[in-house]
């Protein structure tokens, strides 16, 4: 418990340093968002009065300070765009982006331990290769094109999933397939290394000798510990998920924080942009701590040491 | 190079094919990748046009070799960029020490902390268009690994007994740097950065198709791909050419990548 307590507590300064960075991205970046907004020839009094609106005329500490502060209270101003509470809109859009990013490391796990593990079972033989060379193709192939790829396949030709949109679990299997496929080949590579290595130790010759056959020495023994390798790298890996889901979103027409964001940025509604900005950033963060804790659990030598 | 290393001769051939299309493919197809033939729109591969044409006639192979150019020229910058600011603040980091190496570290930590990718994409969006703008955004994502990288290296480096004999035998800092701390750097350097083209490719491509990168009708990976996506039922080859190609140039930056760690004996 004191774990929890002390990862909270160092949760602490990684968000300040974030929220710090994106206001620094939007408000120290050249480049006038006010002017950006309203076009190069908008009249100098129409320039002064929105900077004053969003309080851009305050000096740069006092304009820090009370971003921190609505942060600290869930207030992230409000949209231009939209004349909504930047958070409630974050708040309608956040969960669409949470259930594609969980469906797409469901389906990385999924499709990572049967290929890692038929790999690693015979190294050299022809499951190895076709796994390896399925693994290769998934980490190459980019969300920019798999995502096209699956829709033309399974929406357009053979018409059994829908093309687009967020609805029930048929909407959600393309768009998961397509975030979740280059996490799972990198996985399963790592799998395969891992219980490569794991074969040739000890305590599996002995299950063999005990006259377990290999299959069920390498599961019931050898998985266990080939696993933590690949858990530290699905942790590494796991926030990317969340940027990915940007990129999907918009191939998928996914109603998600990413898609917002992206339009926020081309109808240049700096609140909104600097409110996703923020929150996708402290989810990443969130994310790499909660893998932090799952990792702890497994390995009990972490949570010791820790 | 060992003996047995599929993966250096198939990444490097691969890499070699994609670099020399970029470098040459514009002057042997001499279509021009902005010409646009209404009569064409749409019009499937065919003789003249071995990738057919877009939705504006546009000659796709002429822009998927042209887009080869801007990406492969945008990527090399970027990764040159970003190892050459990551290992002179990571190896400064390393040798001066004390707060300024806390101080620096800090940082590289904290924008660590923020998804790459998200900081390319804010960056990108706030500079606004343009391909320096967009260099500087990929850069600033990608220099914090080569100086997290680079400083590990040379503080395990510094321990070495090689390093710590020259040293004793009067060996000037400089010497020390060029002579022995470099040549033990150049292999995860390299493998590091190897991958990492890969990597910014596939980062300058969803710039390009949010709509972040190069402005049409510059042609660039990312842009065609956006661009194909309203005609995937009709033309499924304006996606086709430039997906494979992002696919190719990732595959072949990966495999050389995987191949020159094995030859280094760095874990990849």
């Amino acid at each position: 418990m004191t774990n929890l307590v002390r990862r909270l507590l160092a949760l602490i300064p990684v968000a300040l340093g974030v929220a710090t960075l994106t206001f620094a991205l939007i408000h120290l970046v050249p480049g006038d968002p006010v002017v950006a907004m309203l076009g190069e020839t908008a009249a100098p009094a129409d320039i002064a009065r929105m900077r004053h609106e969003l309080g851009l005329d305050r000096p740069l500490l006092a304009q820090y300070a009370s971003f921190l502060r609505g942060v600290a209270h869930g207030d992230l101003g409000e949209s231009i765009s939209a004349h909504e509470p930047v958070a409630r809109l974050i708040a309608q859009r956040y969960p669409a982006t949470l259930e594609l990013t969980g469906a797409g490391l469901l389906v990385a796990v999924m499709l990572a331990l049967p290929l890692g593990l038929v790999a690693g079972a015979d190294p050299g033989g022809a499951a190895d290769l076709g796994a390896m060379g399925f693994a290769i193709l998934g980490i190459s192939i980019p969300h920019l094109y798999l995502g096209p790829l699956l829709m033309i396949v399974f929406s357009l030709d053979l018409g059994w999933l829908p093309l687009t949109g967020r609805g029930g679990l048929a909407h959600l299997v393309l768009p998961a397939v397509t975030l979740g496929t280059a996490l799972a080949a990198v996985l399963a590579r790592m799998l395969r290394q891992s219980l490569v290595q794991v074969r040739a130790a000890d305590y599996l010759r002995t299950a063999r000798a005990k006259g377990l056959s290999a299959s069920s020495a390498l599961v019931r023994h050898g998985l266990r510990n080939a696993l933590t390798p690949v858990i530290t790298l699905l942790g590494l890996q796991a926030g990317g998920l969340l940027t990915g889901a940007i990129i999907v979103e918009m191939i998928f027409s996914w109603p998600g924080m990413g898609r917002m964001m992206i339009a926020a940025i081309s109808a240049r509604d700096y609140p909104l942009v600097e409110g996703c900005v923020l929150v996708f950033a402290l989810s990443y963060v969130v994310v790499n701590m909660l893998t932090d804790l799952v990792y702890g659990l497994i390995d009990p030598r972490i949570r010791l040491g820790a | 190079m060992g003996p047995r290393n599929p993966s250096l001769i198939a990444g490097a051939a691969l890499v070699a094919t994609i670099a020399v299309m970029a470098l040459l493919g514009p002057a042997l197809v001499r279509t021009d990748p902005l010409a646009i033939d209404l009569a064409l729109v749409l019009a499937p591969p065919e003789h003249g046009h071995w990738l057919g044409c877009d939705a504006l006639g546009r000659d796709i192979l002429a822009r998927v070799l042209w887009g080869a150019r801007l990406s492969l020229g945008v990527s090399a910058t970027v990764v040159f960029v970003s190892l050459a600011l990551g290992s002179l603040v990571g190896g400064a980091a390393a040798l001066v020490g004390g707060r300024v190496d806390a101080l620096v570290m800090r940082t590289v930590d904290i924008v660590l902390a923020f998804p790459g990718f998200l900081f390319a994409l804010a960056l990108a969006a706030i500079l606004g268009p343009g391909l320096v703008k967009l260099v500087i955004a990929l850069s600033a994502m990608g220099w914090t690994g080569y100086a997290r990288l680079v400083r590990g290296e040379v503080l395990s480096l510094r321990e070495r007994d090689y390093v710590e004999a020259a040293r004793a035998l009067g060996a000037p800092p400089a010497r020390l740097l060029v002579r022995h701390l470099l040549p033990a750097l150049a292999g995860p350097v390299a493998v590091q950065a190897t991958f990492g083209v890969g990597g910014v490719i596939v980062a300058e491509a969803s710039l390009s198709f949010l709509g972040l990168g190069a402005r049409p009708p510059t042609p660039t990976w990312g842009n065609m791909l956006e661009a194909g996506r309203a005609f995937l039922l009709v033309a499924p080859h304006l996606t086709a050419a430039p997906g494979v190609a992002i696919g190719a140039a990732v595959l072949g930056f990966n495999l050389f990548g995987d191949g020159i760690a094995q030859a280094v004996g760095v874990r990849g």
